[in-house]
């Protein structure tokens, strides 16, 4: 009962998303004054609502595994605790596009309850667009990958879940980067729609502004998370592999910079207005062909859930009706979008175009080395590109977008001149100078680290300075935002370039009772041991590691064995300290009788996240403080309406 | 400085936008005819082996019975077969994959020693039916078929 009410929801949900979209186009047509168009926004939220009630259903039938289900009796297991069968919900193929309709409908039913800023006509022609895409994915969903699908006779006991997933990091990590994704398709909506009716304005870019934010925040945060989640989950070491998977998050991130970026210059200075439009097109693009590439089994990884060609093709023609009909609006269209402010190249405007172009560069290196694979297979041949492709062509334009970040947030809009923060460029030369020699004369550091290390010392203190000589406490929100965000990817360039730098491995065979050392670490391991847990049984390695000869810390890195499905995965054990992380892991029973370990001593690894979740705070803050002065200004806007009717009373 | 002229600039951003993409393209394009790692079936690596220290990949099955654990205890030596008889043997030290077992397929990351041994730096084994190996996918498609099978039954 409760799989078909969802269902009917979800139909429901669509027939909305089409009147939406028709209703939009008509009031488009007409100048929005007929009838149809007080529909559009009741549609909206209506929609958000039914689609919310959708989801719920499915979550319901996870919680309490209903096994006549085929998407419950496929990826959920009775004996699952329940944390991970609520989180299996979106552990799967139907499940996730489910939730990314659902956060779809909620932030149209979100711009359609409170965006009043815009003119009527570009609101109607926004959610005209976006009722485009959602119907797109209702129809993907319902036809291709329905999850409320029955079983003729139910199953006896569910296949259970990829142990792989049965983490906690999974409860969070699909769901923020979709919020993302979804976010940077209402930033597309706005585009198209302000297309459409040709007002790229300021106005535009404020109302455009906070999705790209809550997007780029909640990217920033999925990626930060996903990151964190290879490296202690899949007991590589590694935190960042280049997997195709990882780069189809990243792209999205690298637009959504950008656009971010680019949406500040038209909101404050109303320049930069087809580029704006172009980078919202290419960000949501960027969404949908990581969804592809991770939705449509051309790639296999852990986040290939169901290889179906089937569905491969339907989010294929998705991908190419919405960004070819985007670009095409985009080729007709731009040349009437009239010209914006000018400004001189040294400028604040000039240095954000500069880190605009760096990053769309970047963003193509990353695009064309994930897409070479699948080129080359064509031929039949088969290629891998990674780390020795990625790292140094990716520097080349990084260093140079680096540079820039740390002196462009001195410089003043429109016109400034170079000589004017003279002293404080010195200061950041004069870091990353020091900073280069240190390194390179003390330590033998290969390239890319070194310059990660100049930079992220010079940067530390550069991007600080935006805060000298402002009173602390008025400076803006939005300010503090920028600079935390900037501190932030100074810090996890500190992380990235001291874990490739510093980083000491050891592997070696160990008999219970013996030792062994890694950096400045000694580890005892003392004995292993068979330990269960509710689905799984493990070996586990106890092992007391002790830094420096100090008190030593216990640790139990564990093989496991799962048996639904039957799998085997890697817990490495974490030792934290202010100044690094020793990784743990143990493998297999050498055929003598000891066991192999594989540690590493990884100095100033964890800045990496701590950066990540700064970069995402400084977001939060912008966010809030945009948000919170916008609502000063309606509540201004507001009363001086109330003024001037009373005054108008009066007389 | 000063401004640039009124008609001028957009067409100045557009023309750096497409200098920077191009370049971009263009470096990527040379950088992924170096820098990509080709993949090598074990008849392929004997017959046209590549430069010794360049970095590929290498995938076949696991032969029977070659599989060894030196005396450190952490490296491992087997080797990897394919068609025709062709036989590549690999050097790996580190942690095997959870399913990386004799008769098995693998895929191994690395370069070809200067003694004809492949240098493993990484292993890639078939982690359960949802996570193969790309091109591992071929050479035991009718193990995954039969194992779907399987673990399928009483669903529909």
């Amino acid at each position: 009962m409760i799989a078909e009410l969802g269902l009917a929801a979800l139909w429901l949900a669509a027939a909305l998303a089409a009147l939406q979209m028709v209703t939009g186009f008509l009031a488009l047509r007409d100048g929005g004054a007929g009838e149809l168009a007080g529909l559009i926004r009741p549609a909206a939220m209506v929609q958000g609502v039914l689609v919310t009630l959708s989801f719920l259903a499915l979550v319901w039938l996870f919680a309490v595994t209903d096994l006549s289900v085929k998407l419950v009796a496929a990826n959920s297991h009775s004996m699952k605790p329940l944390i991970f069968k609520l989180s299996g919900t979106w552990g799967n193929h139907e499940g996730s596009m489910l939730l990314w309709v659902m956060v779809m409908g909620l932030a149209g039913a979100l711009i359609a309850a409170v965006e009043r800023r815009l003119p009527e006509r570009t609101m109607n022609a926004t959610l005209a667009a976006q009722g485009v895409v959602s119907l797109g994915f209702y129809a993907f969903l319902l036809l291709s990958s329905n999850p409320f699908e029955r079983l003729p006779v139910p199953a006896a006991e569910g296949m259970g879940l990829n142990p792989l997933l049965q983490d906690i990091g999974l409860a969070f990590h699909p769901p923020t980067l979709y919020l993302g994704y979804v976010g940077l398709s209402v930033a597309f909506s706005f585009a198209v729609g302000a297309l459409l009716t040709r007002q790229v304005t300021p106005e535009f870019a404020r109302a455009m502004r906070p999705w790209v934010l809550g997007a780029w925040v909640l990217l920033t945060i999925g990626i930060t998370a996903g990151s964190y989640w290879a490296y202690y989950e899949l007991g590589w070491g590694g935190w960042w592999f280049w997997d195709p998977v990882e780069n189809a998050s990243l792209m999205p991130w690298l637009a959504a910079t950008a656009l971010l970026h680019s949406v500040s210059v038209l909101a404050s200075r109303d320049a930069l207005r087809t580029w704006t439009i172009m980078l919202g097109v290419v960000a949501f693009s960027m969404s949908m062909v990581g969804t592809f590439l991770v939705r449509s089994g051309i790639l296999t990884s852990v986040h290939a859930f169901a290889v179906d060609p089937e569905r491969g093709t339907f989010i294929l023609a998705l991908l190419g009706l919405f960004i070819g009909g985007a670009l095409l609006l985009f080729a007709l269209r731009a040349s009437t979008i009239s010209e914006g402010e000018r400004f001189a190249i040294s400028s604040r405007e000039g240095a954000l175009v500069f880190n605009n172009v760096m990053l769309s560069a970047i963003l193509a290196i990353v695009l064309l080395g994930t897409l070479y694979p699948l080129l080359t297979e064509a031929f039949d041949v088969r290629v891998s590109v990674g780390p020795p492709y990625f790292n140094p062509v990716g520097a080349i334009f990084t260093v140079p977008m680096l540079l820039v970040m740390a002196v462009g947030p001195l410089l003043r809009w429109r016109r400034d001149r170079i000589e004017r923060i003279g002293k404080e460029a010195a200061l950041f030369a004069a870091l990353v100078l020091a900073a280069l020699l240190l390194f390179g004369l003390l330590a033998d550091v290969t390239l890319l680290p070194l310059l990660g290390l100049a930079l992220g010392f010079g940067l530390v203190v550069a991007s600080l300075l935006p805060l000298r000589r402002r009173k602390l406490g008025r400076t803006p929100l939005a300010t503090w935002g920028m600079v935390t965000a900037h501190f932030g990817i100074a810090v996890a360039l500190l992380g990235m370039a001291s874990e490739s730098a510093f980083s000491v491995e050891r592997l070696a065979a160990v008999g219970e009772g013996d030792s062994t050392t890694v950096g400045p670490w000694t580890v005892v391991l003392q004995a292993v041991e068979p330990v269960a847990g509710p689905n799984w049984t493990a070996l586990q390695g106890r092992m007391a590691a002790s830094y420096q000869g100090g008190t030593p810390t216990m640790i139990a890195p564990q093989a496991r064995n799962f048996w639904a499905p039957p799998q085997q995965t890697t817990e490495s054990a974490l030792v934290t300290r202010w100044n690094g992380q020793l990784y743990a892991v143990i493998g297999d029973r050498a055929p003598d009788g000891r066991w192999q370990l594989r540690l590493w001593w990884k100095p100033f690894v964890p800045l990496i996240w701590l950066g990540g979740l700064l970069v995402a705070l400084g977001g939060v803050l912008a966010l809030l403080g945009r948000v919170l002065t916008d609502f000063r200004h309606r509540r201004l806007a507001a009363r001086i309406a109330e003024r001037r009717a009373e005054r108008e009373a009066l007389a | 400085m000063s401004a640039w002229k009124p008609k001028h600039q957009r067409l100045v951003l557009v023309a750096l936008a497409l200098v920077a993409l191009v370049g971009a393209g263009l470096l990527a394009a040379y950088a992924l005819r170096n820098q990509a790692s080709y993949f090598y079936l074990p008849e392929q690596m004997l017959s046209d082996p590549p430069a010794a220290g360049q970095a590929v990949r290498l995938g076949g099955m696991v032969e029977n019975g070659s599989l060894k654990t030196a005396a450190d205890g952490v490296t491992l030596t087997f080797a990897v077969t394919g068609k025709d008889g062709a036989r590549v043997p690999v050097r790996f030290s580190g942690i095997a994959p959870d399913l990386f077992v004799e008769g098995s397929g693998v895929v191994a990351e690395g370069r070809l020693g200067p003694d004809g041994t492949f240098i493993a730096d990484n292993l890639l084994a078939k982690h359960d039916e949802n996570y193969v190996p790309r091109e591992l996918q071929d050479m035991d498609e009718h193990q995954a078929a039969k194992m779907a099978e399987e673990t399928t039954v009483g669903i529909e």
